[in-house]
């Protein structure tokens, strides 16, 4: 097919550096919301408003290609439901792009860190998706795309609610800047409420990755902004990335405790975890996120060093159901899934024995 | 496990019901499960952002209609979203909506965010008018120091570009003078 070149298991810029405070901070996140004039939002439009938007956009990204070169433009429906869902799953495109494909696309960026969704909430969502602690950056990113854009799209806009995007709790700056935190020390040292709830009191929304409702797994977790009108883009930006430090600087203090008071213990749990990695023969993703997240902090803490510290940001998107369908070439059911997921995590931690 | 119902396809969804003690166990294929409707299966939670948002809109909840004596119904031109709608879905329809619904936007707007101005980027050509409303202010403030310190040259040039702009301003068929 075509058009699905692009759309693979390579490591998109977010999974394959660890970036600043990589340690700590997974990934920062930031989009924009845009939409354009007149046209009704992609819920209420029809067909052909959704074509047309489809058309300008993509006319406008002729600027974008020049600038930046690789952009590659994917209509959902012209990928296999298994290819849309490995995007999802890297975090490049959103659940919601995907439950109408027919009229929705994304612009990607050859190193996958840009990332243009057309036709979901809003006609645009611009977002950059960098490694580690680097929110400022992201913005930066997003902002030149954005500039490049607006150049031949008439963007909704307005001097008192600023870009009008469908849903209220976007207007504004339509910006969400987000961090993805792993937090395994204070999970273990139980502070970690303590600190969650601080953060929702400075009106920062904190919820846990891939986990059901509120559950965090894999000591995951995802900080982002509420309020996005009201305030400029570099304060938002400014106000988390100061919150994220913070955050950064509680977990180095918990793993530094970890280690002066209970070395052994520490040691014992992350080889534990990195022995059943290795060597089982089923893996659900909860258990898999769990032992993922020890084997990191072992690494982080220099107690394992045979598997670099990106292990955990590749393999949590490689283990999920559709990247493993996608590896093995045919549809997997339940203990098949399981049974790929416990044979590609050990491939990966022991490469020199199974890799190509 | 073939599914109790169609037995055709592979069964997914295990639910168990207990009923007067009686405990009863069903094996589904999730096309099933989903027909039989017991069950909630798509990953976005039942109850969204846009359940609270419209009690944050119905806090103020007699209509404008009742307020002002006759029947008014807010509709959009452009899109034709009605504002009931707009309260039940928490989602604008288009961008004249804002515009439609402005007079009970600012409430909300506080609600969500406690603010009701954008402070943050103005766009090059869709805030074209805004920016230059901007640099005016600038300007005049510039304008004002120069004339403290009494360098009246310079000011009667800056006075000049100022009305310029103005000049510029008005023609650019501004659609904002109200703010």
């Amino acid at each position: 097919m075509k058009s699905a070149e692009g759309v693979g298991l390579q490591s998109s810029k977010w999974m394959s550096g660890l970036g600043p405070d990589g340690e700590i901070v997974m990934s920062s996140r930031v989009r924009l919301a845009r939409n354009i004039q007149q046209f009704p939002v992609p819920f209420l439009a029809a067909d052909s408003q959704l074509s047309r938007v489809t058309e300008q956009v993509l006319a406008a990204s002729c600027l974008l290609r020049e600038q930046m070169g690789d952009l590659n433009f994917l209509r959902m429906d012209h990928l296999e439901p298994l290819q849309r869902q490995v995007l999802v799953e890297k975090h490049l495109i959103s659940p919601l792009l995907i439950k109408e494909p027919h009229n929705s696309a994304v612009l990607l960026r050859g190193d996958e860190a840009i990332s243009i969704m057309v036709n979901e909430e809003d006609h645009l969502r611009i977002q950059c998706l960098l490694p580690g602690l680097q929110l400022e950056m992201a913005l930066e990113e997003a902002n030149c795309c954005d500039d490049l854009l607006e150049a031949s799209l008439d963007y909704a806009y307005d001097g008192q609610w600023g870009f009008l995007t469908t849903c209220p709790t976007n207007a504004g700056t339509g910006l969400r800047a987000s961090v993805m935190v792993h937090l395994p020390a204070l999970v273990l040292t139980k502070q970690i409420n303590r600190v969650l709830s601080a953060i929702a009191q400075v009106g920062l929304a904190v919820r846990g990755m891939y986990g059901e409702g509120s559950e965090v797994a894999g000591n995951l977790v995802q900080i982002s902004n509420q309020i996005t009108l009201g305030q400029s883009e570099d304060e938002i930006v400014k106000n988390l990335s100061g919150v994220t430090r913070q955050v950064v600087e509680q977990e180095a203090q918990a793993r530094q405790i970890l280690l002066n008071e209970s070395r052994d213990r520490i040691c014992d749990r992350v080889n534990r975890a990195f022995g059943i990695l290795k060597h089982s023969w089923l893996m659900s993703s909860q258990e898999a996120m769990q032992l993922l997240s020890d084997v990191r902090l072992g690494v982080d803490l220099g107690l394992i060093r045979e598997v670099p510290g990106t292990i955990l940001k590749e393999l949590m998107v490689l283990l999920r159901p559709a990247c493993l369908q996608l590896e093995a070439g045919h549809a997997l059911e339940g203990m098949e899934r399981e049974r790929e997921r416990a044979r590609l995590i050990s491939s990966r931690l022991m490469p020199q024995e199974d890799a190509e | 496990m073939l599914c109790n119902e169609c037995k055709k396809r592979q069964a997914k969804v295990h639910l168990t019901y207990i009923i007067d003690h009686e405990q009863t166990v069903q094996h589904l294929c999730e096309q099933c499960a989903r027909e039989k409707g017991d069950f909630q299966f798509d990953s976005q939670p039942p109850f969204s952002i846009h359940n609270l948002l419209t009690g944050l809109m119905n806090l103020d909840a007699q209509p404008a209609a009742q307020v002002m004596g006759h029947a008014v119904k807010m509709q959009c031109e452009n899109c034709g979203l009605t504002y009931a709608q707009f309260a039940q879905i928490g989602r604008f329809g288009c961008s004249s909506c804002y515009q439609t619904f402005a007079d009970r936007l600012a409430p909300l707007m506080r609600r969500i965010h406690g603010s009701t101005q954008h402070v943050g980027k103005v766009p090059a050509r869709a805030g074209g008018s805004i920016k230059l409303q901007r640099s005016i202010e600038e300007m005049r403030e510039y304008l004002q120091s120069l004339v403290e310190l009494e360098e009246f040259e310079q000011a009667a040039q800056v006075r000049d570009k100022i009305r310029e702009l103005e000049a510029c301003a008005q023609n650019g068929g501004d659609d904002h003078e109200e703010r």
